[in-house]
């Protein structure tokens, strides 16, 4: 069965190009997120799916139906497309159980199992009764789902659904909120500028920035192999170093390094995680000195200056054997590093 | 007495709907589709408020063509009052989560049932609130219906105490009015303690998008049109008629300018005293909360229920028994702007100094200033533009209101309203229209202010 499939969708306000010949092409049954920068087109290409926005061009279909042909398309309220916008915006004059059953019709809402499916989103039944505003944001999230759920849609799109929540809710709401659309096998489409919300609770990844897809890829592909500087820094923290490869190996002021995969030879710069280092006291590769250390407890980032080149680099490694300021340190690298192909400075 | 309140019910029934019906419609197609020119559009549906409804009923009636009994004073008073609908349901409206209609969308909703089944619900308080002060005011309406010959309880005690000074006669119609006005007072605070349509969280800020009237597009401008023109146009073209061709039309510019002299005085006057009595009691309710304070503050809300005749009344039979003195002196008519005015100062002065929260008062503290410094340098700059806004609409009120006039000023006062309504009821249109535009000039600024913050509404 086919999922939903985006081909060459552009959106311009003025003259102000907000997606560009967008191309992205989802799995049923799939979840994946749409991840950008503010301003990246992100909410507009959500919009475009779910029909609050007409495209200029491009073409959009789901599971076979053809919902946008070149630019314009059909009514949203016929489209069969779950919806959840940020905050979830439960009708504030029905209760959790009208809400749920709003988009049923006819007989099936005296039949409709409200019960299961505030089980799936991980709510207790007895809440059904409530008036939105007696919940907690976390709570009235999940009843938001509940509801784009209930009639069974073809695709669930989320609007940066938990930024309103607090950093705790955020991850135990977003874990029971993508486990309910795993559980009924739904496809979902998942907009958010968090990155540890992207690459923690979905399939695949799609980096939108400048209003376009620069990557597509699975969690951890994006990750250890991003395409460019700018989207290594906008998954995570970076080490970039200057190296010289030679077939599979780049020479660093850490040593020799594996390569992740074949690619450009001679000067180039290459990306470690900070996590890929580690500190070997009197040892290791190269050596560094300690100028400083970001304590979070589980870990801690580590400043250091390699003594070979004067580089600063940070490493992150585990909360219980900390060095001190001043301290000389050597250093290996775990895992292969990736050769950036762009030229663009990484932050 | 019988057709007297079948007379009343009927009109205040119909002018609710009618004005319920125009009202959302408008707030509708200005709010929510791709109408060209929506903020003029907004700016008309707010105007008619410039035009006091006696003006308006003098506009279609002076022209001929026989306006006049119910079907006559349904038209005038919905036209003059479906604006307090309309202001509160557009910001109902607008403040309301695009993402509710979004999702109903998404369900499966065309336009039309996600109106009825989310939006409507939505805008219940705003919709149902502005149709109850409608109801009031056509309730207190005197000088619209007197014109149109339609008789109700306003009308009826105006005549029983001017034609035969049956003080008792009157008395009587006016407790069964004042009966009338605490129904649908009560069925209005009933209202705003039901269970609050609370927003849930704040939403998106953002503007729906509009939806997009095709074809409709030509009968929906008509439709606008058509209600501009019946509610500004033909008032203000009638005006401009006489103004112009008037065979009464003299110009006798020494009356007019002690008309609106005196008028100008007695607003400057009574808006002082409204102010005056509002700061203390708001800055009681809202930084001293008590029973006691609520209380008072409330208490000066019952007043915006009362006709401006039953509180004439009551005036002139307290001060006929027991202060005979000021029995037709402006000391009486002052008293009596007040006490129906005072809301009016009062939800503005209020609203000014919610909006100034004590933290500001105590930063001042820890800054080192005293108590009178921190009123003068925090407190009262910060309060100074609703203290404005509650002047303001004092002073319009005022210089528009007809009937506690009427009865109240000293003998051989005159006021634009009074001088407009003895020239308009003589059949003198044209000598009445430079009074009626003076009027509706001097509205102008109370309108646009409403067009702007619709929570002052309350006032109206």
């Amino acid at each position: 069965m086919t999922g939903l499939v985006m081909s060459g969708v552009t959106k311009s306000f003025g003259d102000r190009r907000v997606l560009d010949d967008v191309d992205l092409d989802i799995a049923a049954g799939s979840v994946v997120a749409v991840l950008g920068p503010s301003g990246g087109g992100k909410t507009t290409l959500l919009r475009i799916i779910a029909g609050f926005l007409d495209a200029d061009s491009g073409s959009i279909d789901l599971a076979g139906t053809r919902l946008v042909d070149n630019g314009r398309g059909m009514a949203s309220q016929h489209r069969r497309i779950g919806y959840v916008p940020q905050e979830g915006a439960l009708f504030p004059h029905l209760d959790v159980e009208a809400n749920i059953i709003f988009g049923i019709r006819g007989r099936a809402r005296r039949s409709f199992d409200v019960d299961d499916l505030l089980k799936l989103v991980d709510l207790d039944p007895s809440l059904k009764n409530r008036q939105p505003h007696e919940l907690s944001g976390g709570q009235q999230q999940r009843v938001a789902v509940a509801r784009a759920l209930a009639p069974g849609p073809a695709v669930v799109l989320l609007d940066e659904p938990f930024s309103s929540l607090d950093a705790g809710l955020r991850a135990e709401t977003g874990a029971a909120v993508l486990g309910a659309i795993r559980g009924i096998g739904a496809t979902a489409l998942l907009v958010t500028h968090d990155q540890d919300e992207a690459l923690s609770l979905t399939d695949r990844v799609a980096v939108l920035r400048d209003g376009r897809v620069v990557q597509y890829s699975t969690p951890v592909d994006l990750y250890r192999a991003p395409v460019d500087a700018a989207t290594a820094a906008f998954v995570g923290r970076v080490v970039v170093l200057p190296a010289v490869v030679e077939g599979d190996l780049a020479i660093t002021a850490i040593g020799r390094l594996a390569v992740a995969s074949a690619g450009p030879q001679g000067a180039v710069r290459v990306l470690v995680r900070p996590e890929q280092l580690s500190l070997v006291p009197g040892g290791g590769d190269g050596t560094a000195r300690v100028l400083g250390v970001t304590y979070y407890g589980h870990d801690a980032l580590v400043h250091l200056m390699l003594e070979a080149d004067g580089h600063t680099i940070d490493a992150r490694i585990l909360g219980a054997d900390l060095p001190a300021r001043g301290d000389v340190v050597g250093l290996t690298v775990r895992g292969p590093v990736t050769v950036l192909t762009s030229r663009e400075p990484a932050r | 007495m019988g057709e007297l309140l079948s007379n009343t019910v009927r009109l205040v029934v119909g002018g609710c709907l009618l004005s319920a019906v125009l009202g959302v419609g408008c707030a509708w197609v200005v709010e929510r589709t791709d109408v060209p020119y929506r903020n003029l559009w907004h700016v008309l549906g707010a105007a008619p408020l410039a035009i006091p409804a006696f003006v308006n009923s003098y506009g279609w009636s002076s022209l001929g063509g026989g306006v006049d009994g119910y079907d006559g004073a349904l038209l005038v008073v919905t036209l003059s009052y479906f604006p307090l609908v309309y202001l509160p349901t557009a910001a109902a409206l607008r403040g309301l989560d695009p993402g509710l209609e979004e999702v109903s969308r998404s369900l499966g909703f065309g336009p039309l049932s996600t109106f009825v089944r989310v939006v409507l619900p939505q805008l219940g308080p705003a919709m149902i609130g502005g149709s109850l002060l409608v109801g009031l005011h056509l309730l207190s309406e005197f000088g619209a219906l007197q014109m149109l010959r339609f008789p109700t309880f306003t009308t009826a005690i105006y005549d029983q105490y001017n034609s035969s000074f049956n003080s008792a006669g009157a008395n009587v119609i006016a407790a069964v009015l004042v009966l009338f006005c605490l129904v649908l007072l009560m069925a209005d605070l009933q209202l705003r303690s039901r269970r609050r349509l609370a927003r849930v969280g704040s939403g998106a800020r953002r503007r729906a998008t509009p939806i997009t009237l095709g074809k409709r597009r030509l009968p929906v401008v008509a439709g606008l049109i058509a209600l501009a023109t019946a509610s500004l146009g033909v008032p203000l073209y009638s005006l401009a008629h006489w103004m112009v061709v008037g065979s009464s039309t003299a110009f006798p510019l020494a009356d007019i300018a002690s008309a609106a002299l005196t008028s100008t005085t007695l607003g400057l006057a009574a808006s002082a005293i409204a102010v005056a009595l509002a700061v203390p009691v708001a800055w009681l309710a809202v930084r001293h909360r008590s029973p006691a304070s609520t209380t008072l503050e409330r208490s000066t809300y019952v007043a915006n229920a009362l006709p401006g005749i039953v509180v004439a009344l009551a005036l002139v039979t307290v001060s006929i028994r027991y202060v005979p003195g000021i029995y037709q002196t402006y000391t009486l008519l002052l008293a009596a702007y007040a006490t129906m005015f005072l809301p009016r100062a009062m939800v503005s002065v209020r609203a000014a100094i919610e909006q100034a929260p004590p933290v500001f008062e105590d930063l001042a503290h820890g800054l080192g200033l005293g108590p009178a410094a921190t009123i003068r340098r925090v407190t009262l700059p910060i309060i100074a533009p609703g203290v404005g806004a509650g002047c303001a609409l004092v002073f319009l009120a005022v210089t528009t209101e007809l009937t506690a006039t009427l009865l109240l000023s000293p003998i051989g006062t005159t006021t634009l309203a009074t001088q407009f309504w003895s020239n308009s009821s003589s059949v003198a249109y044209g000598a009445a229209a430079p009074y009626a535009v003076l009027m509706v000039l001097i509205s102008l600024p109370a309108t646009y202010l409403l067009s702007r913050r619709p929570e002052l509404e309350e006032m109206t």
